[in-house]
């Protein structure tokens, strides 16, 4: 015979100020526990969708980043000329030439310096990435001083508006254009013309070879093909796995963080959820004597209890998630440890994630009503009567 | 003296409840003592570095290097006394994981500049005489077990290829916040194998670190620096040193705001752990409190009972809280110690701890104290459980 679940329920209401004060403890902890989840989430997802499958990456061997990487204007030939690379439309060859270096710009606010990619471009570079939409003015003409910057640079750095001004490697730049690159790491660099840039910079070389796949199924045989020429000394990879590859490192360390923070904070939600069942318990000991008196099984005694603890955690779990689900509209900028450029992205929440978020509220609130429940199931009939 | 005897008993009336809250406190102590010294640790470059050391850098970028030949013209400057320079090499050791700072420096003038930095003379000498020597942090030379005379090799990645090196000389930190874990090798040994094999890359510097005849000259030195270099090839950006570090750690500015605000969830976790507590502690013993009234003592003494009881509470849990930090921040600096070359639990942690506990305790307490006052005397004694 089942104790109805308005019993468990209704106890929580009684007392308003134990069940808020303990469904708030939770609440914190699964706020963080989501919103580390979502960091590492919209980290992964940015660094993701900013390459794209059939496209292939060509950096040094070992570099890691296209940052420190090089590549000859003799290699880049090599590897122009591979069967593989695709031909547009227009009879040239989908392949991209460039370069990727690093400058400090003053950021809007607290003008305090941080470090924005600047990525020399060439013709095919817009057309290997479809997800890049110009949002105002043009992009950079070939041959000229013009440059583009991505939408989120221009959100938070300083006079980034078309028609402004830029210096940097001796010569003065002029912002043409706006772009979006929808929630993609092109949104936080400053494209221009690769071969100006190369100039300004004294950089006789680039920094990486991007182009699209004819068939993408044959990727290996290009790999092996490029990775084996003795001319070279350079390593392909899809541009996902580029990509992927570099938010490695800011991953694990919010992994790491995120999951010692999360261990700590719960023991004292548990906690707390144990306090208030012990204390649930032990005022209720004639109540729970009565119940077993009318026949009431120990095991529904503890089933009652159980779920009043289980309720008092999923009230926590929903208000932490709701509190979190708003962190979606804050884009945030962190120093990506590969490149040492700043990268923007969002806090991202999917289905996975709330889920996650609402077990995990549930075992703290399993594991903080299991012993007050058990103690609660244990009472013998006639020394709970006694007692009351 | 009684009245302590009586708070003492009150706390422990549910020993269980107590212990549970008291052990609570102690892990939110805990963690928040943890979460202080990281980020210290974060700031400890910071910390360690001198406001009358400058550093010139490259203005467009810190990963576009400077010209050697800078160095006499830097040295011209007037109230320039001494240049160093150098350049961050970035290799690691054996597997990428093994992350460490290296850099190539001009070991004389290094040397010269960074005092915090103590040898044995007999190894500093053999440091300085050998051009393929390195030396490194005690800290370091005991997470690798090298010895010295040890040939060790980096793996480059700005500077691709395998480099070795041979251990001349350990170096002591002299004061608490001294990073003793990074490595550092002679400049010319790079240089020289640079211009066989890339020229185009020789030649260049990464930093160049300047010491002042006198400290009240650093902002005008700097300026003279940065205006010797105005419109040249590559324009330089000086600043103290002490600003050099902060920009790194502005770089990650969004993950030290995140930490800090977590710190504060902390406290306002334990708080509605405590205050929980207390208010039920309060609700039962709203009839004893009745009894108490009906006796003729005041509010005030029923609230002094309320929060001594919640501040014993809480104080047990914090030192129970600041005496774990220490053997855990010991075991966390060993786990992840190359991330953050110094660890040290600072005496303002322990500090903030007492003064969060003693709000905490107070905080807890308001609400129950209120509501036990409150209660008519008639309520409270016909008020069961």
């Amino acid at each position: 015979m089942f104790i109805p679940f308005s019993y468990s329920a209704k106890n929580l209401l009684t007392r308003k100020v134990t069940t808020i004060l303990t469904a708030s403890g939770m609440a914190l902890v699964v706020f963080v526990f989501t919103t580390i989840l979502m960091m590492a989430h919209g980290l992964e997802k940015t660094l993701v969708d900013t390459g794209s499958y059939d496209n292939g990456v060509v950096i040094r061997k070992g570099s890691g980043a296209e940052m420190m990487s090089w590549v000859s204007r003799s290699q880049a030939s090599i590897v122009e000329s591979d069967p593989q690379v695709a031909i547009g439309i227009d009879g040239k060859p989908l392949f991209a030439k460039e370069l990727n270096v690093l400058i400090s710009l003053p950021k809007k606010g607290d003008n305090k310096q941080s470090n924005v990619t600047i990525r020399g471009v060439g013709d095919a570079s817009l057309k290997l990435r479809p997800q890049v939409q110009l949002v105002e003015g043009h992009m950079p003409k070939p041959g000229s001083s013009e440059v583009a910057a991505g939408w989120s640079v221009a959100k938070r750095f300083q006079g980034i508006n078309v028609g402004e001004r830029l210096r940097f490697g001796m010569r003065e730049w002029t912002i043409v254009g706006i772009f979006d690159a929808g929630n993609t790491g092109y949104n936080s660099e400053i494209w221009g013309d690769n071969d100006q840039l190369m100039q300004a910079f004294r950089r006789p070389v680039y920094s990486s070879l991007v182009f699209k796949l004819q068939d993408s199924s044959e990727f290996g045989k290009l790999k092996e093909r490029i990775e084996k020429d003795p001319r070279m000394n350079h390593e392909v990879k899809r541009e996902t796995k580029y990509y992927a590859d570099q938010s490695e490192i800011m991953a694990k360390f919010l992994r790491i963080l995120g999951m010692s923070l999360t261990v700590m904070f719960s023991l004292g939600a548990v906690i707390g959820a144990m306090i208030t069942m012990y204390a649930s318990v032990a005022s209720r000991v004639a109540e729970i004597g009565t119940m077993r008196a009318l026949g009431f099984q120990r095991r529904s005694i503890l089933g009652a209890f159980l779920l009043e603890s289980l309720l008092l955690s999923l009230a926590g779990g929903l208000a932490g998630l709701f509190f979190a689900s708003f962190l979606q509209f804050f884009t945030i900028s962190t120093m990506n440890f590969q490149t040492f450029s700043e990268l923007a992205f969002n806090f991202s929440l999917n289905f996975n994630i709330a889920f996650k978020s609402l077990v995990f509220s549930l075992i703290m609130g399993f594991i903080g009503g299991a012993l007050p429940a058990l103690r609660a199931s244990r009472m013998n009939i006639v020394d709970a009567l006694r007692q009351a | 003296m009684y009245i302590i005897k009586l708070l003492i008993k009150n706390a422990f009336r549910h020993k269980l409840r107590t212990c549970l809250t008291v052990l609570s406190v102690a892990i939110a102590i805990l963690s928040f003592g943890l979460l202080r010294t990281v980020i210290d640790a974060w700031y400890a470059g910071v910390q360690a570095s001198s406001a009358s050391r400058l550093v010139t850098r490259h203005a467009v970028s810190i990963i576009l290097t400077l010209p050697i030949s800078y160095k006499e013209k830097i040295r011209q400057i007037e109230g320039v006394k001494l240049v160093s320079y150098g350049i961050w090499f970035g290799g690691f050791y054996i597997e990428e994981k093994n992350f460490f700072a290296n850099f190539a420096v001009e070991p004389k003038t290094f040397l010269e500049q960074y005092p915090e930095y103590i040898f044995k003379p007999d190894e500093k000498a053999a440091f300085l005489r050998d051009k393929k020597a390195f030396a490194a942090g005690a800290k370091l030379v005991k997470k690798y077990g090298w010895k010295i005379g040890d040939i060790v090799t980096l793996k480059g990645t700005i500077y691709p290829g395998n480099w070795e090196f041979v251990l001349r000389g350990i170096y002591k930190g002299r004061d608490k916040n001294t990073d003793d874990s990074q490595f550092f090798f002679h400049f010319d040994y790079l240089n020289e194998i640079l211009k066989k094999t890339v020229p185009a890359r020789a030649d260049r510097v990464g930093h160049y670190v300047i010491e002042v005849t006198s400290p009240d000259l650093v902002a005008d030195v700097a300026t003279r620096v940065d205006k010797t270099f105005y419109n040249s090839i590559a324009e330089t950006l000086t600043e103290t040193e002490k600003a050099f570090q902060l920009g790194f750690v502005s770089m990650s500015d969004a993950i030290i705001t995140a930490l800090r605000l977590v710190t504060f969830i902390v406290i306002v976790i334990i708080l509605a752990v405590v205050a929980n507590t207390i208010n039920m502690t309060a609700r039962e013993r709203i009839g004893e409190y009745s009894v108490f009234k009906t006796l003729g003592f005041g509010g005030w003494r029923i609230a002094g009972l309320l929060f001594g009881e919640s501040f014993i509470i809480t104080m047990m849990g914090c030192t129970a809280g600041i005496i774990l930090t220490f053997p855990a921040a010991r075991t966390f600096a060993n786990t992840v110690g190359s991330y953050f070359p110094t660890f040290n639990v600072t005496m303002d942690t322990i500090l903030l701890d007492i003064t969060f506990s003693i709000l905490v305790g107070i905080l807890a307490s308001v609400i129950p104290t209120w509501r036990s006052i409150k209660t008519p005397i008639a309520d409270g004694l016909r008020r069961i459980g």
